[in-house]
């Protein structure tokens, strides 16, 4: 008997051989269930008609326990996470990772159907964050947590999440003074206009006059509010003795308000205060463009993004919920099932079995016994343990290997090295064309001394030089995020094509981080005894019974009767009258020699008769080869694992340098190793995924986290890698080469205009209409040029 | 010709409102969140709690009735 498989409802996933039906309708699981029932109850039903099931499925760890979040009532928690609160009605932020589509927005927007306390509830789809207004006394802070929880969308709430960043005000900032340059730009332009007319002459001078004024007043919000920040920087990198693009660019700026302004005083003329104005909207254009970020994401995570809010402590009075940064070593913990640990600390009491995979990767956990030390990081799968700190948090190992190259990186001067490079020529020749044209005309016609010497300056601004590359590179960034490659900045591309060596992590990076390959090692399995295993693994949620579960193919189950499991060890129970362990060779043997086994074994005996075990192989990335070839052909390679070396016949063929190869690594060998690579002058790009690689993403040039998804955790970082598009690595990598000569390419097209340019100023033929003319249009080229060229070339090669 | 003066004024005073009401809203976040507005207007009219009592009091009514026939 063959069912048809069904989608469940709720979430859309497969809902095996046996779907929970409710309503005559098929659920995957009882989560599922939950939620649709709640919100069939709430008349709500049409959050399954906007999006094809938009729901989220929970996994039965990732559901919440109970008192999960009872820290949200203590006050002091509560006050740091509220963003307003007075007279019993309280505004606050969440963010909610699993926000994902219109029905997300339409189910969180009507909140308040589900529960009265809810006074509002917006959501900002692009920062995936909800802010909701509610009556405290109808519901409080943790009962509207757990109201979210109910529905399956879980709040991230974290150390950070309570030292909230102050909203960023500089892209309003900027908004506001392109606006403002646009205005005064085209009012400019406007009132210049007939000007350049023929016959512009017979013009009545009141006419000239008030124009002219006109736009002086326009210019001057535009020089000393909107174009503050090129005065400021090249101000800055002056002191520093750098010749930064912004300093011809201020150069330019203030020698055409001059220069505009002695016309108009002498009555010359009205200037050139459209250039002026124009010049700074385009300038302006260009910095928002290359401003573009992934509001959800987050590259400046450090630990406390990742540890929890609070901890419960144990005291002799009872258990008391304690903010984090209240905790002192010596203090007893109790840390449940899920949770994690907070410091380094001792096991007191109970079975730690525990989930390192955020730290190391590796997603089978390490058994503990009591008496031994336990690093912070990892996740306690199992029952309750009890701890004693003997750490502070910011005292533990790996907060102290973050914090310490925190330091390190901060003082590295990040912006563009290529165009400050051309400055320094570009600036010095300019000058130089400057005085030279100056010195000519004192011997030949003194009057135009001046005048050729503004007119250099002013016509050689490079506007169309400092556009090239927030339009290329943001560009590319755009290709990039498009194809699940997430810069944090425009910078990290000029990188990227510095770099010489790639590093990358094993665990988790170039392997699966959860599926792995399983062979069977023993006697051959029968359909029956396949069948019983399957039955009894299902019900454990120890992820290498999840993998066996998943990877066994056999129909259908049987009921299991005394089933336990035992931490650290591993499984048993009665299945159809037969008795099955399944564990650690210890467990199911009984044998107590310690085998330096390298990979990790699934031991199975059936009625004490012992079958064989499951062999745990890493299954790697789709595409893994191809791009390792790929890359070798221009890149030294090495990898860095904290893994043991079982894996090195394998990963050798790949990498064909034995002493690239690196096992046994831990996070600080890593560090150290990127270090001493980027010191004998190659750049390197590290690839990583967990928190052990933090250290080394860090310290190298470019840091890449590969993320399963890019909303979760991921340790701090220059990019994300969205994990299924590992394969086209090396297609980004190239892609920023192609970037690169873009950029020289653009480079030469204002070069070139600039030589136009020059050749009528140092003539002393420098009108306003063909500053007029020929700096929008330099802009305009370089722009469409970059902007062009690298959609054209993204095409071709990023697919 | 002098009446150009006028229109140069009005010109730049009806410029002005423009900017200052891009102003406030850049200032009033509604740049901010360029996504959300889109796909909320196309929500039907939210669910009133009233109509929701007295739909389920009517679905309760059909229940009752189909369990008797």
């Amino acid at each position: 008997m063959k069912k048809e498989e069904q989608a469940c409802i709720h979430c859309g996933e497969n809902c095996g051989p046996v779907p929970i039906i409710w309503n005559q309708k098929p659920f995957c699981c009882q989560g599922c269930q939950t939620v649709y029932q709640l919100l069939n109850e709430n008349q709500m039903t049409q959050y399954y008609s906007i999006a094809d099931a938009p729901g989220i499925k929970l996994e039965n760890d990732q559901i919440p326990s109970e008192d999960k979040y009872a820290f949200l009532e203590l006050d002091e928690i509560r006050t740091r996470l509220l963003d307003f609160s007075d007279g019993g009605i309280s505004k606050v932020r969440f963010f909610i990772p699993t926000i994902h589509c219109a029905s997300c927005i339409w189910l969180l927007e009507n909140l308040h159907t589900l529960h009265k306390g809810v006074i509002q509830s917006s959501v900002n789809f692009p920062k995936k964050e909800v802010s909701i207004t509610f009556r405290e006394e109808e519901l409080n802070l943790r009962k509207l947590v757990e109201l979210l929880a109910s529905i399956h969308y879980v709040p991230e709430i974290s150390q950070q999440t309570l030292e909230k960043a102050p909203k960023s005000k500089s892209s309003k900032t900027l908004l506001i003074k392109i606006g403002i340059a646009g205005f005064s730009f085209l009012n400019a332009m406007l009132y210049h206009f007939p000007q350049y007319l023929p016959g512009s002459e017979h013009l009545e001078a009141n006419f000239r006059l008030v124009f002219g004024w006109l736009s002086f007043l326009l210019s001057l919000p535009v020089l000393f509010y909107c174009a503050s920040d090129y005065f400021l920087s090249a101000y800055k990198s002056l002191r520093k003795k750098i010749i930064s693009i912004d300093l011809p660019i201020a150069l330019g700026l203030i020698t055409l308000f001059l220069q505009s302004t002695l016309e108009l005083i002498t009555d010359q003329g009205i200037g050139y205060f459209d250039s002026l104005t124009g010049l700074v909207f385009f300038l302006l254009i260009g910095k928002w463009y290359q401003s573009i970020t992934y509001e959800a994401l987050t590259f400046e995570r450090n630990y406390k993004s990742y540890f929890p809010v609070a901890v419960t402590k144990l005291t002799e009075a009872g258990n008391t919920t304690i903010p984090l940064d209240q905790l002192k070593a010596g203090d007893r913990i109790l840390v449940r099932n899920q949770e994690l640990i907070p410091a380094d600390a001792t096991l007191e009491k109970g079975n730690a079995s525990i989930d390192y995979s955020f730290v190391t990767g590796e997603s089978v956990p390490v058994g503990k016994n009591v008496g031994d030390f336990v690093f912070a990081g990892g996740r306690q799968m199992g029952s309750a343990i009890e701890l004693l700190v003997q750490k502070e948090v910011e005292q533990s190992y790996l907060t102290q290997l973050w914090n310490q190259d925190y330091e390190n990186t901060n003082n590295s001067a990040p912006m563009s090295s290529v165009i400050n490079k051309v400055s320094q020529y570009f600036t010095a020749t300019i000058i130089t064309i400057a005085l030279g044209a100056a010195l000519y005309w004192n011997f030949n016609d003194s009057s135009k001394a001046l005048f050729a010497f503004t007119s250099v300056l002013i016509i050689a601004c490079p506007c169309a030089l400092a556009l090239t590359i927030p339009f290329t590179f943001g560009s590319t960034m755009r290709q990039f995020g498009r194809r699940g490659f997430y810069l944090k900045n425009a910078d990290v591309i000029e990188q990227l094509y510095k770099i010489k060596t790639i590093v990358f992590d094993k665990t988790g990076t170039i392997t699966h981080a959860q599926s792995s390959r399983i062979d069977f090692k023993g006697e051959q399995l029968t359909e029956e005894q396949l069948k019983l295993i399957r039955s009894l693994v299902f019900h454990s949620t120890h992820p290498l019974s999840k993998t066996i579960s998943t990877t066994l193919e056999a129909s259908g189950r049987y009921e299991v009767a005394n089933f336990k499991e035992l931490p650290s060890l591993g499984i048993t129970g009665e299945v159809n009258n037969s008795k099955l362990n399944i564990g650690s060779k210890y467990f199911v043997t009984g044998d107590q020699s310690d085998s330096k086994e390298l990979k990790t074994q699934v031991w199975v005996s059936i009625n004490q008769h012992i079958l064989g075990y499951f062999q745990f192989e890493n299954s790697y990335r789709k595409g893994l080869q191809e791009t390792i070839a790929q890359l070798s052909s221009n890149y030294e390679l090495h990898l860095i694992s904290g893994d043991n070396e079982s894996e090195r016949k394998n990963l050798l063929p790949l990498f064909k340098q034995e002493a690239h190869l690196n096992f046994n690594q831990s996070p600080t060998d890593k560090l150290n190793y990127i270090n001493k690579l980027q010191q004998d002058g190659s750049p390197s790009l590290m690839i990583g995924d967990g928190l052990n690689d933090a250290g080394a993403l860090n310290e190298s040039k470019v840091g890449v986290v590969i993320a399963d998804n890019i909303y979760n955790f991921t340790p701090a970082c220059d990019a994300i890698l969205q994990a299924d598009k590992f394969a086209s690595l090396h297609r980004f990598i190239r892609f920023a080469r192609s970037s690169m000569s873009i950029v020289r390419q653009s480079f030469l097209i204002s070069f070139l205009y600039n030589v136009v340019g020059i050749s009528f100023a140092v003539q002393g033929n420098l009108s306003p209409i063909i500053a007029a003319i020929l700096m929008p249009l330099s802009s305009v080229t370089v722009v469409a040029f970059a902007t062009f060229s690298v959609n054209l070339k993204a095409r071709k090669k990023l697919l | 010709m002098s009446v150009v003066f006028v229109l140069i004024i009005i010109g730049i005073l009806v410029a002005s409102v423009f900017l200052i009401a891009f102003i406030w809203a850049v200032r009033n976040g509604q740049f901010e969140d360029s996504y959300t507005p889109s796909v909320r207007i196309l929500f039907d009219d939210p669910i009133s709690t009233e109509e929701n009592d007295d739909t389920s009091e009517q679905d309760n009514k059909h229940e009752k009735k189909s369990i008797k026939s």
